[in-house]
């Protein structure tokens, strides 16, 4: 068999049936993963060159976010990377507090990871769905969405939203999760590794899926430093960089788990590096539903966070406070600040500058997929078309995070 | 992060080599920036290399406007083995705004240089491919700025397409 290599080798008028083509895949196309172009020139059925041309989901979001109070840039900022929104909160949220120098209740950070990584569980959910969609596998679209669902009946049930919660506040979250939902997050844990064995056992032994990942599309790790590929690519080239680990935000520094790492950096170690994930991020919401603390799940800081209803029928100073905050908002000390955390695709990062008044000034956010989206045309450079497709998957962009 | 001394003593080895190339030092919620000369960003960027932070995280732009010069371009640098950021900043004029490009040192740059000049017309010399990356090619103006007004758009339907300002035919 001839490889795409061997074909190179060959000189171009030997192959005089051959020559450079070059099309469009998308804007609209079900296996770009939302609206991306990618300018591919074809020499047969070998990619010669790659370019993404990316903006077709523009909307503004970080001009938008200028225009907002900063409590109410949260649902905004959230739309960004639509399958990471607690992600995307949880970064501006952090930026907010470290410019306002606030603490941050234990029990709303235990909340925030609990949310954060039942998030990352469903984000991967869906990369694994539309991944194995796109290698012909369609049965695991439906076992990865009926799990999918499960994630999004938690936060319905913590926050009353599927997606978009706006679950994550400055200072905390906005309420208690409701009795009983422990349990079933519990549940939900227990049932959730034995469904990721199954999701192994239908995909890591069968050989059209290890013949179409192995070795396919292989970025070093220099390159990836380069280009600034952070995440689980990153982690497939054997770089065991998580931000979890390396900065610990929030209170990642007292979860026991391990960082998933690959050895080869091929297509099929950026899927093993996701499907262990799932464990580790099952292991971390146990662990955080076990220690969970009691306590205020936002801060008291009146100035910040609202007051409790309750309080607005008896108190001249909270009714004040509440007027304030839901008509101006709160004013944040000038200055800029950049707050990165792990999402899912790699590092998310929040470059927020204040003015002193009580709109951000700029919301710039450092979103993993337009990053590593720079990797592509390195990953299918002289590989075979249908390996870019299956390249695009274990890439893993989302388009909503890219164009913003 | 460096601590408050840790990026004096950085900012003292750049200016050892180059007297004039740092304006300023921040250091704000434990955050160390050095505000360097728009001509000297590629040595400071190359020195800091040398130091470890070798690895480019990030790329902002900002507009200070009213303040002057305007435009602010931050580079996010970190070290990955000390786990250590630090940023650096230029800024210029917008009658002028031209910065060095470092794609060609850091690649990671590439798109987001390209998203800086779209967003805030900052042009990078030395770019490979400079064009608007999320704003149509022909759009005219720049969108991030703190004049440009939001919603001073029309929003482009099919019927008016082909007449709206800022999309010439």
């Amino acid at each position: 068999m001839s490889t795409p290599a061997d074909i190179a080798a060959q000189p171009l008028r030997d192959r005089p049936d051959e020559e450079l083509l070059t099309i469009n895949m998308g804007p609209h196309h079900p296996a770009t993963h939302g609206v991306l172009r990618l300018l591919v020139t074809l020499e047969g059925e070998v990619v010669r060159s790659c370019k993404p041309v990316i903006g077709y989901v523009h909307t503004g979001i970080e001009k938008t976010a200028e225009d907002k109070a900063y409590w109410k840039a949260i649902p905004v900022v959230e739309r960004m990377d639509y399958l990471a929104y607690y992600f995307n909160a949880m970064t501006f949220c952090n930026a907010v507090e470290r410019i306002l120098d606030l603490q941050v209740p234990r029990r709303a950070q235990y909340l925030r990871v609990i949310h954060l990584e039942l998030n990352r569980i469903m984000s991967h959910l869906v990369w694994l769905g539309t991944s194995a969609l796109d290698l012909g596998a369609i049965s695991m679209f439906w076992y990865c969405f009926r799990e999918r669902e499960k994630v999004l009946d938690l936060f319905e049930q913590s926050s009353g939203q599927r997606m978009h919660t706006r679950y994550i506040q400055v200072g905390g979250v906005i309420e208690d999760v409701p009795p009983g939902w422990a349990d079933k997050v519990r549940a939900f844990c227990r049932e959730m590794p034995r469904r990721v064995d199954q999701y192994a056992a239908l995909l890591d032994r069968n050989e059209i899926v290890l013949r179409r990942l192995r070795n396919v599309a292989v970025v070093d790790e220099e390159t990836l430093l380069g280009l600034g590929v952070t995440g689980p690519l990153l982690r497939a080239a054997g770089n065991p960089w998580d931000l979890r680990k390396a900065q610990p935000y929030s209170c990642y520094d007292e979860f026991d788990f391990r960082v998933p790492v690959g050895t080869v950096g091929d297509n099929y170690d950026r899927f093993k590096v996701r499907l262990a994930e799932f464990y580790e991020s099952v292991k971390i919401v146990e662990q955080a539903l076990e220690g969970l603390p009691e306590g205020p799940f936002i801060t008291d800081d009146r100035k910040v966070a609202l007051p409790p209803r309750h309080e607005l029928s008896t108190s001249m100073e909270a009714l004040i406070h509440h007027f304030k905050l839901v008509t101006e908002g709160y004013r944040v000390p000038p200055g800029e600040v950049y707050a990165p955390i792990e999402s899912p695709r790699g590092e998310l990062g929040v470059f927020l500058r204040s003015d002193g008044s009580a709109k951000p000034a700029r919301v710039h956010m450092r979103d993993p997929s337009f990053v590593n989206l720079q990797v592509l045309p390195h990953m299918v450079q002289d590989g075979y078309v249908a390996d870019l497709i299956a390249s695009l998957a274990m890439l893993d962009p989302i388009l909503g995070g890219i164009d913003r | 992060m460096p601590d408050a001394t840790g990026l004096e003593l950085i900012a003292q080895d750049i200016r050892e080599a180059d007297p004039d190339a740092v304006l300023d030092t921040v250091f704000f919620r434990g955050r160390a920036t050095l505000v360097v000369e728009p001509r000297a960003i590629r040595d400071v960027l190359e020195t800091l290399r040398g130091k470890g932070y070798g690895f480019m995280a990030s790329l902002h732009g900002v507009d200070y406007w009213p303040e002057e010069p305007r435009l602010g371009v931050i580079y996010e640098l970190l070290d990955m083995d000390s786990v250590d950021r630090i940023s650096v900043k230029v800024r210029v004029h917008t009658d002028r705004p031209h910065v060095d490009s470092v794609t060609d040192r850091w690649p990671t740059a590439d798109h987001q240089e390209r998203e800086v000049f779209d967003m805030f017309g900052v042009v990078f010399d030395g770019h490979p491919d400079l064009r608007r990356i999320l704003m149509p090619e022909d759009y005219e103006g720049f969108p991030q700025r703190r004049d440009f007004p939001i919603g001073g758009e029309p929003v482009i339907f099919t019927f008016n397409e082909d007449h709206v300002p800022g999309y010439p035919d």
